[in-house]
């Protein structure tokens, strides 16, 4: 549903200032906690799709943590992005395991395909293009994530096929709608 | 008890020591680059690497805490290659350009490198990437000359509870700075330069104005006057191998003639100027909220002669401004009154006055380009060096540092009492004001020994004391019976402590002194390099002599002050003052 918030033109499913309440819901249930940090970001980015500048300024300032101690945990994790992000987010592995069977082929092939680098996100905004290093699945190695869906065993030569798979399944929900 | 041997020497130390700290007991010396006396160890730069019995792999001595009958070794074979190979893979990356780096002969890794005789880079390869920062007035930053050692980091985010560094990215890419690689304004910086003090390397260190003021000196229409803050006579001679502790007041005087300076004063003249202002406004204070029962008076009153506290408190504690005394600190009163009285005194127009002040202190540079430090109708205070540029500039000088003779200051500006001297150090604006208030309300000479308030001196972060005011004057007599309470705080975490503890209503005091580097300006991010507590507490003890072998030991004492008064200010708090001497506050946003 396309609602139109009071104070801000946005048209996003959840107006932007129930958002902005969420997150103040979050920091009032973290605050003086330890190691409350990472948490609010994480819920901070769901609720928000990244970490824009005026939600990590807010976040440091309400949890009384220095600005640049806020972007130091943001930047230190991949997991976290303070760039909006495209409607899938793919993520390659490259561990050990997923590199040595191939992953770097798989990297430059979604590059290839998405005209992106890592990063980056493609100019319909559907797919952002991540690496990370690991995520558990050695034995289905090499592995991709497009959001939380793993990909086992991924091929470079599939790559266009794969993503085909999403781009057709966004036209049949567009028509649908 | 653990008892353990290093290097087959017993030692016996408290539990918890680290291998480190057991080997400074028995002078065993282990290199260190992020080592940070007082803080928790983080290991990062792997340099104190010590052979311990029982373990495969060398274990860093400063985050290794020793256990009974522990057997260390720090000079044998695998130890001497392994501190090595660590001090190449960090030269390796480090932008080194020692000839022309700002740290040339100031450098612990520099002098590592020499130590350890490594005459080539065996690992050449990709370089930390450089960003170059002077977006502040005070400080620079090189980041392809850091080596991630992250003392700054430490003494940013726990000593003065700031925060402005931090270790962004990760990996090979860790860059340390404020958030996202951003320029250094762009984060809530007090500009104290405690991280230029401790960085091993040329990574931050001030803005270099030294060719600024040769020009100034080299142009024959200027008069160029000098102020150096009482903090610089203790602590200049480190920068020609001098012990810490060792007073130059008179070697700088004449060194600062010598380079061409066309008067040589004093940052004490103002200091004692800063008392009368300030001990003034703290009985006008109370007066008005004992007698007057005025609500809106801010009570306690605190301090504010350090530029970094000024920064501190407008950014983190915009609701206490109205309790920081109005007065200016003593260089800018200094630079006030060098271009309205003196200049009319010397019949020269305020344009033609050249201020420079020498400051152990980083912030300086930051206060005297406050737009509204220009009471004089031009900028105050032209250039702000610190102790290491004045250093650097004597020897650029060609002087002899050792040779000169000693002079005495001119006057009237470089009259002084040794109130004035003990700016220099915690407790010290708090024992002069009191010398002051005490004799002005009593008519009596200061009961202490020595004139010293022992409970507020020394470098215990947050000291407390309390007096009671007796047999007090008529005029005075409100005051009567009171137990005026202060307190004494170094190191911003400390005044944050002294805030919390006023607010929650813990304590009540009627006066804060508060200088924003540990030790106070003695201890400033500006001054010689390395200071750790040892030398603050020289250069302290240096201080105190000073103080004591003076004639004129309070500031309302000083004959030049006086005049000051009769010729020109009137009185305390006046209209004069006000326009000179007095400033105000604005609250900042903290990022």
């Amino acid at each position: 549903m396309v609602t139109e918030c009071c104070t801000c033109s946005c048209k996003t499913e959840v107006p932007e200032c129930e958002l902005w309440a969420r997150l103040n819901e979050t920091l009032d249930e973290y605050r003086g906690k330890p190691g409350n940090l990472i948490p609010v970001l994480q819920i901070a980015q769901t609720l928000f799709g990244y970490l824009p500048e005026k939600v990590l300024k807010h976040i440091s300032r309400e949890l009384d943590k220095p600005y640049s101690e806020v972007a130091g945990v943001v930047g230190f994790y991949s997991f976290f992005s303070t760039h909006p992000r495209g409607k899938y987010l793919i993520r390659v592995c490259l561990g050990t395991a997923c590199y040595v069977r191939g992953g770097k082929e798989i990297l430059n092939s979604l590059k290839k395909n998405l005209k992106i680098d890592v990063g980056e996100t493609t100019e319909d905004k559907l797919f952002s293009l991540e690496v990370g290093r690991c995520f558990g699945a050695c034995g289905l190695a090499p592995v991709i994530l497009i959001n939380d869906k793993v990909h086992q065993r991924v091929k470079p030569s599939k790559i266009a096929e794969l993503l085909a798979e999403y781009k057709s399944a966004e036209e049949t929900k567009g028509e649908s709608r | 008890m653990p008892k353990l041997t290093i290097n087959n020497i017993e030692v016996d130390v408290a539990p918890g020591t680290t291998i480190l700290e057991a080997a400074k007991q028995v002078d065993i010396k282990i290199p260190t680059l992020c080592y940070l006396e007082g803080c928790k160890p983080i290991g990062a730069c792997r340099v104190c690497l010590v052979d311990v019995k029982g373990f495969k792999d060398p274990l860093t001595a400063c985050s290794t805490p020793v256990t009974e009958g522990m057997r260390v070794e720090t000079n044998n074979r695998t130890i001497r290659k392994a501190r090595r190979a660590v001090i190449e893979l960090l030269l390796s990356e480090h932008e080194g350009n020692c000839q022309t780096c700002d740290r040339n002969n100031d450098c612990e890794l520099q002098a590592l490198a020499s130590d350890f005789g490594i005459t080539e880079i065996r690992y050449p390869g990709e370089k930390a990437k450089q960003v170059f920062d002077a977006s502040t007035p005070a400080l620079v930053r090189d980041s392809a000359k850091c080596i991630n050692c992250r003392r700054c980091v430490t003494v940013c985010n726990q000593i003065q509870g700031v925060g402005s560094l931090f270790p962004q990215g990760r990996g090979y890419d860790t860059f340390i700075g404020p958030a996202f690689c951003n320029p250094l304004k762009d984060v809530t910086c007090v500009q104290c330069g405690q991280c230029a003090a401790i960085c091993p390397v040329g990574a931050i260190s001030e803005r270099d104005q030294v060719e600024e003021v040769w020009n100034y000196i080299d142009d024959p229409t200027k008069f160029v006057v000098v102020q150096t803050a009482p903090a610089i006579r203790a602590a200049l001679g480190e920068c020609f191998g001098y012990p810490p502790g060792t007073l130059v007041t008179g070697k700088m005087t004449t060194a600062l003639r010598n380079i061409g300076f066309d008067a040589v004063f004093d940052t004490n003249f103002t200091a004692d100027l800063t008392i009368m202002e300030e001990g003034t406004e703290l009985l006008t204070r109370l007066k008005k909220a004992l007698v007057d029962q005025d609500k809106n008076v801010a009570l306690p009153m605190f301090t504010s002669c350090s530029p970094g506290w000024i920064n501190y408190a407008e950014s983190f504690f915009p609701e206490m401004l109205p309790n920081l005394s109005t007065c200016k600190s003593p260089q800018q009163m200094f630079g006030a009154v060098a271009k309205t009285y003196y200049a009319e005194k010397i019949g020269k127009d305020a344009k033609d006055i050249i201020v420079i002040s020498v400051m152990p202190c980083t912030a300086k540079k930051f206060e005297a380009q406050r737009p509204e430090m220009n009471a004089s109708g031009i900028t105050d205070v032209d250039v702000v060096l610190t102790t290491r540029e004045l250093g650097k500039m004597i020897k650029q000088a060609g002087l002899d540092f050792d040779a000169l003779p000693d002079s005495e200051m001119d006057a009237p500006l470089g009259i002084s009492t040794g109130a004035a001297d003990i700016f220099a150090n915690t407790g010290g604006v708090m024992e002069a004001a009191l010398r002051t208030v005490y004799e002005l309300i009593t008519g009596r000479d200061f009961p202490f020994p020595q004139l010293h308030v022992t409970p507020v001196a020394g470098l215990k972060g947050l000291k407390e004391a309390s007096i009671k005011l007796e047999g007090l004057l008529p005029e005075w007599s409100f005051l009567e019976g009171v137990e005026l309470k202060v307190a004494v705080a170094h190191g911003l975490s400390n005044a944050k402590k002294a805030i919390e503890r006023i607010k929650s209503g813990e304590a009540q005091y009627h006066f804060v002194e508060v200088m924003c580097c540990p030790g106070g300006c003695i201890g400033g991010g500006g001054q010689p390099r390395f200071t750790d507590d040892q030398v603050r507490e020289a250069r302290i003890a240096a201080i105190y002599r000073e103080d004591e072998r003076r004639q004129l030991r309070k500031s309302h004492k000083n004959p030049a002050v006086q005049e000051l008064y009769k010729e020109f200010l009137k009185a305390p708090l006046g209209k004069m003052s006000h326009k000179l001497l007095h400033t105000h506050y604005k609250a900042k946003e903290k990022i």
